[in-house]
């Protein structure tokens, strides 16, 4: 049963990674969600010590709001103060994932997060967390619940923009032209990343939410050229991972975020070997050049 | 206060040993990290942070022992591996480089992440604080730590002594320094060797996670302050030594601090006040500079306001009241009383009781600004064919900024003008 | 020769606009007639891709207004479409050339509603006149430089508009490509649609273009082709950057100067 908790946690958060990852790396952001997954941890933090609780609302809002406050300061040091692109990324986001961790030091008695948690998280312990009812009855692991929930909400978001989220992705000069705002969108998916990012944390740590925000899109760039393909290419490489990393991590008896990580870098590694259309040492191309048409 | 002292007398061995160990560490990262930064590959350094864990991890595996020499070999290893994963995948791939970034940083963590938890569950007893890797060590420097990782920065510093002059162009132009026949290749893989190096020391100190912090923040810092490549690199170094400094203090004082995060918080404040304070390049300097703008800008309307009403009858001597300055252009009382008083102080008015008229230096200010309006007026309708009736606006702000050289440039293209478009004289 | 029309459909007011403070095109006056097929010429960095943004108010204008169809911008959006630089997206998105053509359909449809038969109907009719029907499923990653052109031409038909902005469209196209837009371009100003193009080739422009637009920071001419297109205009137009202009623009970005003063009410000029 442990087991099936767990994979079903690693499944749902890799579905809310995946999804949200295509739209990152298709506009060059990978490096954003890497940002904005280190810079909740303050949010986390000081939502716990207000609320004293793990899987809240409040937390889930609280730190989700700051994930939002960093790519406001990343835009703001870069258009406003002018530092180049990448170095405002990467000071915003050390930054604050230093006082995340300088908070947990201070607070060490009235925190229950630990420094290596924060990193890799600690998925195998999610089954031991159940949400029991006042009648006693027993709703299964909070955790589940909670990324569930917010699993859903991605794949409304999705459902119902998705238009939208094509087109800002693919061409913001044309949809602005045509009266999309290309801002409300950048925000839009800049909070689902953040609120996915908060509600993984703690299962699967900072690093891991990265792993699968851009490995199994990544990967499935490689595989297809339709987007939805792509979409639906990587949550089923998300999912393949969160088994195979399982069970390889209770094989050599290390962490499971370590393990499904790895799991999803030899998935891009097969792909970018043998991909039927683009794998390099896959020599023809299906496809040949098109003939030019008068 | 005594602390203080104490901790700068060094009496205690292990002071001196977090010290200077992380002085060492934070300067010659930051030195390197310029040269990242200024070639746009800032984020560069992450990625190759967190891919030296797995090779600290494998080399302790293969080796047995927690020597540092044998584990920084192993962490130099997969750091450079990293880079040139980077590189392969963006070149033979459609996949971009933030993309390859994030993908080899996080897989290699993982993979690092995973031999790490599971050399800790092999119940080794010689693994324990391995997993300082994570979030460095600075604390709890030794003597021998120093003595490596001395060794390593000297050999930074000492290379990009040598090699200054050719990372500065690569840094500046690659395609000049390859046409002028560079060994461009060569001085890449240079810097990516410094990069890596720093990083496997680097990481002693503040950890995986926050190395890029001591690569992108001090240089990002420094660059606030100049121009110039030299400063820019010592600025960042005596940055990147002083929240070392700092940071081995806090943790002295407050032992349970974290050494690494309290640097990086230190020298991410030092980024963020130089962000902000710089002059020139910084915010608060160019909000200073647009306030200057605004002054100046009143200053000279005045002026100009009061040389045009004497201007007709030539009478520049009349006094003028205020209501009738008001009256001619729709200037918000208090904002003119202001201008008015600093002109006064500046000698460029005078005051009496019925009003205000200009001296003979503010004569002279007064014409200039009435002559720079009118002659750029007459720029626009000639050199853009402006039609007369919309080149006002523009010159109500050009009139500011000309200088006397671009003054006299504008006289010489429009032929000493007597006119202007709307027939004004040119004074 | 700047000549101002009647009931124009594009109206540009003392537009002025700037890159980071920099004014890029100054103090532009211009009024464009309805069914002209436009071309809007000048030497590189002359503010051509600018002046089309601007108008379309893709771009924060420093001062002066634009007006479309006698309306304001935000009221008209579904009336004008842009064909952005081919080069402004990455080919290698995962998506087909039917989706990119659909995606002129976007603006008319609204959140939530999905495309329906009409709208894919429509696309496919815009990828007919572009002679593109039979590519309608292959990946915009395999198409050449000319297809890629037809493609979002096809978009900006779909969409079915009366104001036309392009960008470039014939920069590094075959000649085929160029005969079969420029056919297009006249056949849609037949049918009254306004199509406004930037481009850069001089030889051609003379016989593409009924209107040209001349633009060199500034606005040197705009008229009849047959009218503009002349030694001493090109002159002017070729014959290298106003050096006072791009240095007095230089100042107002590293003094940080407005590109207007404060709003003060101008009681006599």
């Amino acid at each position: 049963m442990n087991a099936f908790w767990i994979i079903l946690t690693g499944s749902l958060v890799a579905t809310c990674c995946s999804l949200l990852g295509c739209y990152l790396i298709l506009r060059r952001m990978a490096m954003v969600g890497d940002a904005i997954s280190h810079a909740v941890l303050p949010g986390i933090v000081i939502a716990f010590l207000l609320t004293g609780s793990r899987d809240s609302v409040p937390m889930l809002i609280g730190a989700g709001l700051l994930g939002v406050l960093t790519t406001f300061l990343i835009e703001f040091f870069h258009r406003y103060a002018r530092v180049q692109s990448d170095a405002a990324i990467g000071v915003t986001f050390t930054w604050l994932f230093a006082i995340g961790i300088i908070l947990i030091s201070v607070f060490a008695g009235q925190v229950d997060l630990d420094q290596d948690c924060v990193l890799y998280g600690e998925i195998a312990y999610v089954p031991l967390d159940l949400w029991i009812t006042e009648g006693g009855l027993s709703m299964g692991p909070r955790t589940v619940w909670t990324i569930g929930a917010v699993t859903i909400l991605i794949l409304l978001f999705i459902i119902i923009g998705y238009k939208e989220l094509f087109l800002t992705a693919f061409d913001p000069g044309y949809a602005a032209a045509i009266g999309v705002s290309t801002s409300l969108w950048y925000y839009l998916l800049m909070t689902a990343v953040s609120l996915t990012t908060v509600a993984s944390f703690e299962s699967v740590g900072a690093i891991l939410v990265v792993a699968l925000l851009v490995a199994p899109p990544a990967t499935a760039y490689l595989l297809t050229d339709n987007f939805k393909t792509m979409l639906v290419l990587s949550v089923i490489l998300g999912i393949v991972a969160a088994f195979a990393g399982y069970y390889l991590a209770v094989w050599i008896d290390g962490s499971i975020a370590g393990a499904i990580a790895t799991v999803t870098g030899f998935e891009f590694i097969l792909a970018f070997l043998f991909s039927p259309s683009r794998g390099i040492l896959i020599s023809k191309k299906l496809v040949e050049p098109v003939q030019q048409q008068v | 206060m005594k602390e203080f002292f104490e901790f700068l007398s060094f009496a205690d061995a292990n002071v001196r040993y977090v010290t200077l160990g992380s002085m060492l560490l934070a300067g010659s990262s930051a030195v390197v990290g310029c040269f990242t930064l200024l070639r746009k590959r800032a984020l560069v350094g992450d990625a190759v942070a967190h891919a030296v864990l797995p090779g600290v991890c494998l080399a302790f595996i293969l080796s047995g022992t927690k020597n540092p020499f044998i584990l920084l070999i192993g962490a130099f290893i997969t750091g450079w591996i990293s880079l040139v994963a980077i590189d392969f995948i963006t070149s033979r791939s459609r996949i971009k480089e933030d993309t390859a970034i994030g993908l080899v940083l996080s897989v290699f963590f993982g993979i690092g992440i995973l031999l790490l938890t599971a050399i800790q569950h092999s119940g080794n007893a010689a693994q324990s604080g391995l997993d300082k890797f994570l979030f460095g060590k600075a604390a709890s420097l030794v003597g021998e730590d120093l003595i490596a990782f001395s060794i390593v920065a000297v050999l930074l510093l000492a290379a990009t002594l040598i090699f200054y002059k050719e990372l500065k162009l690569l840094c500046f132009d690659e395609t000049y320094a390859k046409t002028i026949g560079f060994p461009v290749r060569g001085l890449e893989l240079l810097l990516t060797t410094l990069t890596v190096l720093a990083v496997v020391v680097g990481i002693q100190a503040v950890g995986v996670v926050l190395m890029a912090a001591m690569l992108i923040t001090p240089a990002a810092a420094a660059r606030f302050w100049t121009d110039r490549l030299g400063v820019m690199l010592v600025l960042a170094a005596l940055m990147g030594a002083f929240s070392g400094v700092a940071g081995a203090y806090v943790s002295y004082t407050a032992p349970a601090m974290p050494t690494g995060p309290w640097i990086v918080l230190i020298i991410s404040m030092i980024a963020i006040l130089s962000f902000a304070l710089a002059p020139g390049k910084g915010w608060i300097a160019r909000i200073i500079r647009r306030q200057r703008n605004k002054k100046l800008i009143l200053e000279e309307n005045l002026l100009k306001l009061l040389y045009q009403l004497g201007e007709a009858k030539q009478d520049f001597s009349t006094n003028r009241p205020l209501q009738e300055l008001l009256q001619k252009r729709a200037i918000p009382a208090k904002e003119a009383k202001y201008g008015l008083g600093k002109l006064k102080a500046q000698g460029y008015l005078e005051k009496t009781k019925n009003g205000w008229a200009l001296t003979h230096e503010g004569i002279t200010r007064g014409r200039r600004v009435v002559r720079l309006h009118r002659l750029w007026e007459l720029y626009l309708t000639q050199y853009l064919h402006l039609a007369s009736d919309h080149v006002h606006e523009d010159a109500e702000t050009i009139e500011h900024i000309i200088t006397p050289e671009l003054e006299q440039r504008l006289l010489e293209e429009l032929n000493y003008p007597a006119l202007d478009p709307h027939s004004a004289q040119i004074p | 020769m700047i000549l101002q029309v009647e009931n124009p459909v594009v109206e540009v007011h003392d537009l002025t606009v700037s890159y980071d403070r920099k004014p890029v095109l100054w103090g532009v006056d211009l009024t464009i007639p309805a069914g002209a097929l436009v071309g809007v010429i000048g030497p590189n960095g002359a503010g051509k891709s600018t002046l089309i943004k601007a108008m379309m108010d893709l771009l924060p204008s420093g001062s002066g207004y634009v007006r479309l169809f006698d309306k304001q911008i935000k009221d008209v959006r579904k009336r004008i479409s842009y064909v952005p630089q081919r080069e402004s997206v990455d080919w290698d998105f995962p998506a087909s050339v039917f989706d990119v053509v659909l995606m002129g359909r976007y603006g008319n449809m609204g959140l939530f509603k999905r495309p329906r038969q009409a709208d894919k109907d429509a696309a496919m009719q815009a990828l007919t006149k572009v002679g593109m029907q039979a590519y309608a499923d292959r990946q915009i990653s395999q198409l050449s430089g000319g297809q890629q052109q037809r493609v979002f031409l096809a978009r900006a038909l779909a969409q079915n508009a009366d104001l036309y902005f392009m960008d470039e469209p014939f920069a590094g196209v075959d000649i085929a490509t160029e005969t079969a837009i420029i056919e297009l371009l006249r056949t849609m100003r037949d049918q009254g649609k306004t199509v406004i193009v930037v481009h850069h080739d001089l030889q051609s422009a003379a016989d593409y273009f009924d209107w040209v637009v001349l633009l060199n920071m500034r606005l040197v001419a705009s008229g009849p082709t047959e009218k503009v297109l002349t030694q001493e205009l090109l002159e002017q137009t070729y014959g290298g950057k106003l050096t006072v202009l791009s240095k007095v623009g230089d100042l107002l970005r590293k003094q940080e100067f407005p590109s207007r003063e404060t709003k003060v009410k101008r009681v006599k000029s």
